[in-house]
């Protein structure tokens, strides 16, 4: 919708290459580890080299398969392999197998929703997802002056998934947050490790601009923006692009059609999107079947069998956290971000517990911070789901107070070992911290009420937050008293008096 | 006994017996090579110290008492378009030139597992691409028949290895016909298998969908043995087929009685030799005496077999030798300046400039723009239709024959450069063959007559997918009721 601030509404279509989470390549055998020393991980079938003949990785398949019923997609029944044609130094075969006319799944989309309501929740379809093989990698050695270019053809081959969608996305915001939900999905899914870092997870966006004016709506030519390297950038380059199309079209007033799609670079330094060279080959691919790779039938069974290996998509997990565990929507959305580690982490908190809400609390707040801070995954993390259950569990039941707890917890994490529950009682008992009985606690408190006559007076009077006048008393006389109980022992005794 | 003038049949029997060593076949067929290749230049590279140490090898190991492989001594000649570890593999390509693969084919994989012993490498039309072996960049081959004539192609050393006495079994390639038609024209017999039934791993593409590796030699019973050891399902190769192989050299004794042989009247129109019309027509005689019978049937689309051959296999050669460009193998111009484009575009253009010849470009530049945008539809699309439609009538007429009878080529081997001026002429020369690869079908050819000029005439025999063991027996019959293909040419040295 444009708004007083941007006049236009900004339409974003992404186009999403994730590397799939195989050992091996999409047509050989090769392994697909990253930062392996150049082409040490090659054979005569990524090379290309004269009479080498693909032979199709069911696993990649399978994961391909995975990741395009998760996206909600139609399963083509019969899909076949297609040779896209053209010539790079780091595409050996001077062509790459892919996907043409026929892609394994059609027709898809992917929600998104922000529990903060920043925007409203975004249904964004999918139109097609594909499987290819990757291209290698041209290293232009231009700082040794030479003028060499080296080829590592380690990549060469490496499976991956195209996902392209509809132009849906309305906003930067929108799409950096449909780029996350997408990545957190096709982690959850085990199709990818979504590393950026490593190239794991490539992304294009297509943007362009649709200004309201008298007689309809005005639409600046698309954009394709490349080599943006985080969500970051991708959010960044949106905001930059949408803001830099809307200048050009106040300046030039050309619609889409009236110019050929260009093709920008994002530079991420500078912050500005950069037009790129015009590619000599231009488009035309001659795509054909691959003579060479037998066409692939899907059956219902390979469906179920991808169905079954899904387990719960973040989507249908946040829900299910809110409805077993009490939390909010807010909360469910901030632990399933945190990946499928973490959710069976906080589960089993929670279930020890018996209780939710202090569970996500304490994750949140303690685990997750802590874990922020000092990096590393869940798994390494020093106190573990029964050991913090142990002292959750402890504060829920009143032995101590939250601050109290954070004590333990603290020293639970410089143990230099997995702490357990254990080491919980015995940091409480380190720490003189023992239960307090009701009778001890209504003898205390007693003796309060008989030295404080004014806050009796208060209470009586309908003020009860005066009681909480006598909580630093009581824990002068034994610091082990429970703050809430003390307030609530302190009101029974002057109503019952 | 002179090994050069055995079958290979009675080869692999005489050395399993002790009656000759495998190194004194393998030195004999060398020394022959040494002594004709000469006037002929079927052999591209030979590997007589490779030969020599495997036979070596093979006759110890027969001495110690120890099993040896079904091909045991066995020398084979390899068509250059097959990758040999460590040997050069060049598809007579300049591209190519000094190009030793890591790896052996499947098929030259199987063959030394079977024992065999592989001579060296032949002569062909540039990566497989003509019709008469004048297209290779190491010079023309010539016809043990008459060394002014083509011995045909694309298989043509091959088949001029065979017909000249350098091997007595040999591999060849076929993608539209050049097995049966370099056999026919050469006087041995060569086997196209269907597709998918020998392995294409490491052979060099030329057009994916069409080309079959196949046997050639110098009678039905050899290819029998040869392909016993070669077909059967490859992990490697996704369109190899996994039906089990048959003992092909078991099958061949069983009589023609009651065999329907289809006839295509199209197959004896004009353009057909009249000589090898009387030849083919008298094989007929003698299958139909026999005991076989002869039925009329019609391959109505196969008149559209050249034109469509000509549109998928360039748009597939286009592709597959796209790979050829300077960059990571074979040949790199060494100009890399001076033209109008970017240093890597002329190295692209100059590397691929230099190293293909005349045909293959041709092809790659048909290929290329009939898959062009705009184009797609018009050529490649259509021309797919018009191969489900030739298929189609192949599995018509199955319906009602058992094999397809005919000739493999209009006419007798023809002289060196008398077509070489003209594509189009050239192209025609794989007229009755062509249509068998669109369809993925089997065919044999096997010499039925000579001409008066003394030049041998080719017989074709066409079968249903996996038809093989049928086509091996039934040329098999032929030749134990003839014996054209026991003829030997008087142009060379004894
Ligand atoms: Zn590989």
């Amino acid at each position: 919708m444009p708004t007083a601030a941007a006049p236009y509404t900004t339409v974003i279509g992404l186009e999403v290459h994730v590397q799939l989470l195989t050992h091996t390549k999409l047509f050989c055998g090769c392994p697909t580890d990253f930062g392996a020393p150049p082409n040490t991980q090659v054979c005569p079938v990524c090379l290309g080299l004269p009479g080498s003949l693909p032979v199709l990785n069911r696993r990649a398949f399978e994961l391909a398969l995975r990741a395009g019923l998760a996206l909600e997609c139609r399963i083509a029944p019969f899909t076949k392999w297609d040779r896209k044609n053209y010539f790079y130094p780091d595409l050996p075969k001077g062509y790459q197998i892919s996907q043409f006319d026929l892609p394994f799944a059609t027709d898809g989309s992917l929600e998104v929703v922000d529990p903060r309501g920043a925007f409203p929740p975004r249904r964004v379809g999918i139109i097609r997802v594909h499987l290819e093989e990757d291209a290698g990698k041209s290293m232009h050695d231009e700082a040794a002056g030479t003028g060499d270019s080296r080829i590592d053809l380690n990549r060469a081959g490496t499976p991956l998934v195209e996902i392209v969608s509809q132009p849906d996305l309305r906003s930067p915001q929108e799409a950096r947050a449909w780029l996350t939900e997408l990545r957190l999905l096709l982690v959850y899914l085990g199709v990818s490790d979504c590393n950026m870092q490593e190239g794991s997870l490539r992304v294009d966006a297509n943007v362009n601009l649709h200004v309201p004016r008298g007689d309809g709506i005005a639409k600046t030519p698309i954009v394709e923006i490349k080599n943006m390297n985080s969500f970051r950038s991708v959010e960044r380059a949106l905001a930059y692009e949408a803001a830099r199309q809307w200048e050009e079209w106040q300046e030039t007033g050309i619609e889409i059609g009236k110019a050929p799609k260009q093709t920008r670079g994002w530079d991420d330094a500078a912050g500005v999107t950069r037009a790129q060279r015009h590619k000599e080959e231009s488009s035309d691919y001659r795509y054909f079947p691959d003579p060479d790779l037998v066409p692939v039938t899907v059956s219902d069974a390979d469906v179920a069998a991808a169905r079954g290996a899904m387990g719960e998509p973040p989507t249908a997990l946040r829900r299910a956290l809110e409805a077993r565990w009490g939390i909010s929507a807010y909360d469910a959305d901030v632990i399933v971000n945190q990946g499928r580690d973490v959710v069976a982490y906080y589960e089993t908190v929670a279930g020890m517990v018996g209780a939710g809400k202090p569970a996500s609390n304490w994750l949140q707040q303690d685990v997750l911070r802590t874990l922020n801070d000092r990096g590393g995954t869940i798994a390494e993390f020093p106190v573990g789901p029964e050991a913090l259950a142990d002292l959750v569990g402890r504060v829920a039941r009143g032995e101590f107070d939250t601050a109290r707890g954070r004590e333990i917890f603290a020293g639970l994490l410089t143990l230099g070992r997995p702490a357990t529950p254990a080491d919980v009682g015995t940091a409480v008992a380190a720490l003189g911290i023992t239960a307090v009985s009701d009778d001890d606690l209504v003898e205390l408190v007693r003796d309060l009420l008989a030295a404080n006559p004014k806050i009796v007076a208060d209470v009586k009077g309908g003020k009860e937050q005066a009681a909480a006048g006598l909580i630093g008393q009581a824990r002068k006389k034994n610091p082990n008293v429970n703050p809430a109980k003390v307030r609530e022992t302190a009101i029974a005794l002057i109503r019952g008096s | 006994m002179q090994p050069c003038e055995l079958s290979s049949t009675d080869i692999v029997a005489a050395v399993r017996r002790g009656e000759v060593s495998a190194e004194r076949v393998a030195t004999a067929f060398l020394d022959r090579i040494a002594r004709v290749d000469g006037s002929i230049n079927a052999f591209l590279a030979v590997d007589r110290e490779g030969a020599l140490a495997t036979a070596a090898a093979i006759d110890r190991r027969r001495r110690a008492g120890e099993p040896l492989g079904p091909l045991a001594g066995l020398p084979v000649a390899v068509k250059d378009v097959l990758c040999t570890r460590d040997l050069p593999t060049t598809c007579a390509s300049k591209m190519l030139a000094g190009f030793r693969p890591p790896y052996d084919a499947e098929v030259v994989a199987r063959l030394r597992r079977a024992d065999a012993v592989i001579l060296g490498k032949t002569n062909m039309d540039e990566f497989a691409m003509g019709g008469s072996n004048e297209n290779s960049a190491f010079g023309a081959v010539h016809n043990p028949w008459d060394l002014d004539r083509a011995p045909g192609g694309s298989s043509g050393g091959s088949a001029a290895a065979i017909a000249a006495d350098m091997a007595p079994a040999a591999l060849g390639s076929d993608t539209g016909g050049s097995i049966r038609q370099p056999a026919g024209l050469c006087g041995i017999t060569g086997l196209k298998p269907t597709y998918g039934r020998v392995s294409r791993r490491g052979l060099i593409a030329f057009a994916s969908s069409l080309d079959q590796v196949g046997p050639m030699c110098r009678s039905a019973a050899d290819c029998a043995l040869v392909m016993e050891t070669i077909a059967g399902h490859d992990p490697g190769d996704s369109t190899a087929l996994s039906a089990p192989v048959p003992a092909y050299s078991q099958l061949l004794e069983q009589p023609l009685t009651g065999l329907r042989i289809g006839r295509v009247a199209d197959h004896f129109g004009a353009g057909l030799e009249p000589e090898v019309a009387r030849g083919v027509e008298e094989a007929f005689a003698v299958f139909k005496a026999a005991g076989a019978t002869i039925h009329d049937v019609e391959l109505p689309h196969a008149r559209y077999g050249v034109p469509t051959y000509y549109l998928v296999a360039p748009c597939e050669a286009a592709s597959n030798l796209a790979r050829y460009d300077g960059a990571h193998y074979g040949h790199r111009s060494t100009v890399t300046a001076g033209g109008f484009d970017s240093p890597l575009v002329e190295m692209y253009c100059r590397s691929r400039a230099e190293g293909f010849g005349s045909e293959v470009k041709r092809r790659i530049m048909l290929g290329t723009y009939a898959l062009s945008a705009g184009y797609y539809d018009a050529y490649y699309a259509r021309a797919l239709r018009v191969r489900r439609l030739i298929r189609q009538d192949y599995l018509d007429a199955f319906e009602k024959v058992d094999v397809i009878g005919g000739p493999v080529s209009a006419t007798a081997a023809f002289r060196l450069g008398e077509k070489t001026g003209d594509p189009l002429a050239m192209y025609l020369v794989d007229l009755y063959t062509v249509a068998t690869n669109l369809a993925g079908m089997a065919g044999i050819s096997f010499p039925c007559g000579f001409t008066r000029g003394g030049l041998p005439i080719g017989f074709q025999l066409q079968g249903p997918a996996l038809s093989e063991a049928l086509l091996l027996r039934v040329a098999d019959r032929f030749q134990h009721l003839t014996d054209w293909h026991q003829r030997r040419t008087a142009a060379l040295p004894a």
